[in-house]
């Protein structure tokens, strides 16, 4: 692998999903750099969600290795190593190693510390706004409660822990400018809110890789322009590399580094945003299916 | 039809003309007594009735048939004149949002919870105060133990039901469990009921483990249909199982718990010679009300302070969303565990205070009704609302035993009229209307568990009820 491929955060090599007859998502591979935005786009029924779902642990890929990088880039000597030894994940002084393809959903948030958001979102709708934030902590707030013990017991340690976890959370609501609404039911926000919050809720799990469906379907121009600010604040800021996909092209060509294009399943293109743009068989891919996208960005609008 | 569609237009010119109103409505309640009349006359006012010379006799039921005319008019009236208006009213002004709670019901729901524990708390001495000590065992045992065991049964499967949104049908196996548990250590082993207790409940707990395993990655009906199915398997094994169980016979002579040691009977040793009063049943029974008191609290506070913790938290995610739980990273099946494992805990801590308080159980008492007691006291109250549950355990179980005492119904409903035998269909009809006007439950309201400014109650309509 070249250098530029050491650099990755996330290695995708040969993924493929099959459902039953279905190829969603065919020999896939693609690598997304450490401090990069890099975007999946594609038609629909490209297989895009199918990609996140193989990556967060929610599918098992009928074949393939998706690997992600903790620490120094070094530690990809030893994916070889790690895969033959039929492990999960490989931990150093440096870094680590996981294969996500290995492991199980919430394994893939907690240890390896990828998030991510939904297309059709997805919070606790009756839960209030700091609550859906202190819930992404779970992990880190359980072990601070003694897995409940010491909780239970109300021993001050925790109730520092929770403060400080609220106070995380009251840092997100202020960079997505829901402070006001911290304790009203998340369902009762308007849908573009909605939206960032569930981007916040992603991000109070401290993630290296973050990846989000969609995020800017159904937000208004404004909405999408602060959605491109709050984004590029997360991977400057915070350091956290992005995963997007978007049917927005205005959005990927805004703010992404790195854009791979699947169309049914196949890569059919894999570069910088200008290059991808102009390149034929991403144009055929999106003009054969122009009348679904209006179809379908009507239906958005109608809801 | 046609009638109807008069009265809702009275209704709606009644702030106009009231008195037009009221002579409408009395006609029309009139018309509507004449119709129950010439129903009810052949099918209630005359019975025939064979007597014991196989001859067939006539009997006539006027008291039962005028009740049941004047029920049917004062109802038609009431409609006419207040329901109807008022829905009508309710119908043209505009929902209030959704979050805005009244200011008296946040006040109300502050205030609920410490009132009703100081009630809970001086109910005994009420009870002797106001009834002396003739009819005390029973108000105190009867009502009180009875409902408190309710409303602990409730407490623990509220915290399955109501924040983890798992459906549990079989929680009574728990409850079984708990009570089979102290029944058979107690009389094998001798030991003594503070030290069961816990581990009743400790034994439940380790049920409620050993059946999630394999149930949990069940979800919504599934594992309704499941749970159900364990809690019949326990009572199967507990009726088949004859050398340990004794079967359908049952385990008598339990021993009852003491207090610190000394018991509550007429002995030199017991607990009121020791105290030099005159030897009483009241005083097991006081004894034993303020132990499921304390056990209910427990119960409640300890739920309380889950809610809290990010146990409690991540119960009430799974209940909103088990898959962006999991993308948050919470062990869904874990967390799942826990909930099951405590529910099922507080109901094996209730099973051991069963068996204590009777002397005697048998399969009997852990029937699929018993379940579904629990769960309709759980989904009455509010799923979730923990004073909700309580007082939908005041009222269902208040309610059956409160029927018992009915008496004066017999005089108008003949000698005949038992009134415990209609006590289901009332709870039907209860549960139908309150399901119509309250579907969420009586406590419809959700304490947030974290609050960035000062905190308040939030409505309950985004909640969901969970599929898992
Ligand atoms: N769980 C599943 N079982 C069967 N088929 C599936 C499943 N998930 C996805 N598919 C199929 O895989 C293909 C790719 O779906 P996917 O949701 O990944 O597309 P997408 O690129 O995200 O599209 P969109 O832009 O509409 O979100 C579709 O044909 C879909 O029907
Ligand atoms: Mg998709």
């Amino acid at each position: 692998m070249s250098d530029a491929a050491d650099d990755a955060v996330l290695r995708v090599e040969h993924l493929t999903m099959r459902f039953g007859g279905l190829v969603a998502v065919d020999d896939l591979s693609f690598t997304a750099r450490n401090g990069d935005i890099t975007a999946l786009i594609g038609p629909n029924g490209a297989g895009k969600t199918t990609v996140f779902n193989c990556i967060t642990g929610f599918y098992k890929p009928t074949e393939g290795r998706i690997a992600l990088r903790h620490g120094d880039p070094r530690v990809w000597t030893a994916l070889a190593a790690l895969t033959d030894s039929g492990r999960r994940s490989l931990v150093r002084s440096d870094g680590a190693l996981f294969l996500l393809e290995r492991m199980p959903d919430y394994l893939v948030t907690q240890k390896a510390k990828v998030a991510r958001t939904f297309q059709n979102i997805r919070l606790f709708s009756g839960m209030t706004v700091l609550e859906n934030l202190l819930v992404a902590q779970h992990n880190a707030l359980m072990v601070a409660s003694g897995f409940t013990l010491f909780g239970v017991l109300g021993l001050a340690s925790y109730a520092q822990s929770e403060r400080r976890a609220i106070e995380r959370a009251a840092y997100w609501l202020d960079l997505i400018g829901l402070t006001d609404r911290a304790d009203d039911p998340a369902g009762a926000l308007p849908y573009g809110a909605q939206r960032r919050l569930e981007i916040a809720r992603a991000m109070c799990t401290e993630p290296v890789l973050l990846c989000l469906d969609e995020p800017a379907a159904g937000l208004n121009p404004r909405e999408s322009a602060e959605l491109n600010a709050l984004l590029l604040s997360i991977r400057d800021r915070h350091k956290t590399s992005i995963l997007l996909i978007e049917h927005d092209m205005s959005v990927v060509m805004e703010i992404s580094d790195h854009v791979v294009v699947l169309d049914y399943g196949i890569k059919i293109s894999d570069g910088p945003p200008r290059q991808v743009r102009d390149d034929p068989r991403v144009i055929a891919a999106y003009l054969g299916v122009a009348d679904e996208e209006v179809a379908r960005a009507e239906a958005e609008v109608g809801l | 039809m046609a009638r109807g569609r008069s009265a809702k237009a009275m209704a709606a010119e009644a702030p106009a003309k009231p008195r037009v109103a009221v002579a409408h409505a009395l006609k029309d309640t009139g018309v509507v007594a004449l119709i129950a009349a010439g129903l009810f006359l052949p099918l209630v006012a005359f019975r025939t009735e064979q007597n014991i010379r196989n001859e067939l006799t006539l009997e006539t039921r006027w008291p039962l048939f005028f009740a049941i005319v004047a029920i049917v008019a004062a109802g038609r009236l009431a409609h006419t004149l207040v329901l109807a208006p008022w829905l009508e009213a309710r119908r043209r002004r505009p929902r209030p949002a959704a979050e805005g709670l009244s200011r008296w019901g946040a006040a109300a729901a502050r205030w609920l919870g410490p009132m009703a524990i100081g009630f809970a708390a001086s109910y005994p001495a009420l009870v002797l105060a106001l009834g002396g000590s003739g009819g005390a065992v029973k108000w105190i045992d009867n009502f009180g133990i009875q409902i408190l065991i309710y409303v602990m049964l409730g407490l623990g499967l509220n915290i399955v039901v109501g924040l983890a949104g798992l459906l549990d049908l079989g929680y009574v196996a728990f409850y079984a469990v708990g009570a089979y548990s102290y029944a058979l250590l107690a009389k094998t082993l001798g030991l003594s009921f503070w030290i069961l207790l816990p581990l009743a409940g400790i034994l439940a707990a380790f049920w409620g483990v050993l059946l999630g395993f394999p149930v949990l990655r069940l979800r919504g009906d599934y594992l309704a249909i499941v749970t159900l199915a364990f809690g019949e398997i326990i009572r199967l094994i507990l009726i088949n199982w004859v050398p340990v169980t004794n079967g359908y016979a049952g385990i008598s002579g339990i021993p009852r718990p003491t207090f610190f040691g000394l018991p509550f009977n007429a002995s030199d040793a017991g607990f009121a010679a020791t105290f030099g009063l005159e030897f009483s049943p009241l005083h097991r029974a006081i004894f034993l009300y303020y132990v499921i008191l304390g056990l209910a609290l427990l119960t409640a506070f300890v739920t309380a302070r889950l809610r809290h913790l990010p146990v409690g938290r991540a119960w009430e995610a799974l209940r909103e969303d088990e898959i962006a739980c999991r993308a948050l990273g919470i062990n869904t099946t874990n967390t799942k565990l826990t909930a099951f494992a405590m529910g099922a805990m507080f109901g094996g801590f209730g099973g051991a205070f069963f068996a204590a308080r009777q002397g005697f159980i048998s399969p009997e008492s852990f029937t699929f009704t018993e379940s579904a007691m629990i769960l309709a006291i759980v989904v009455l109250g509010g799923m979730g609302s923990q004073i909700g549950v309580a007082v939908a355990a005041v009222a269902m179980i208040g309610g059956t035993e409160i029927m018992r005492e009915l008496d004066f119904l017999k005089r108008i409903f003949g000698a005949g009229f038992d009134p415990t035998q209609y006590r289901m269909l009332l709870f039907g009809f209860a549960m139908v209307l309150l399901m119509i006007w309250k579907p969420r439950g009586l406590i419809a309201t959700r304490a947030p568990s974290a609050f960035l400014k000062p905190r308040r109650n939030i409505s309950g309509a985004l909640a969901r009820e969970g599929r898992g």
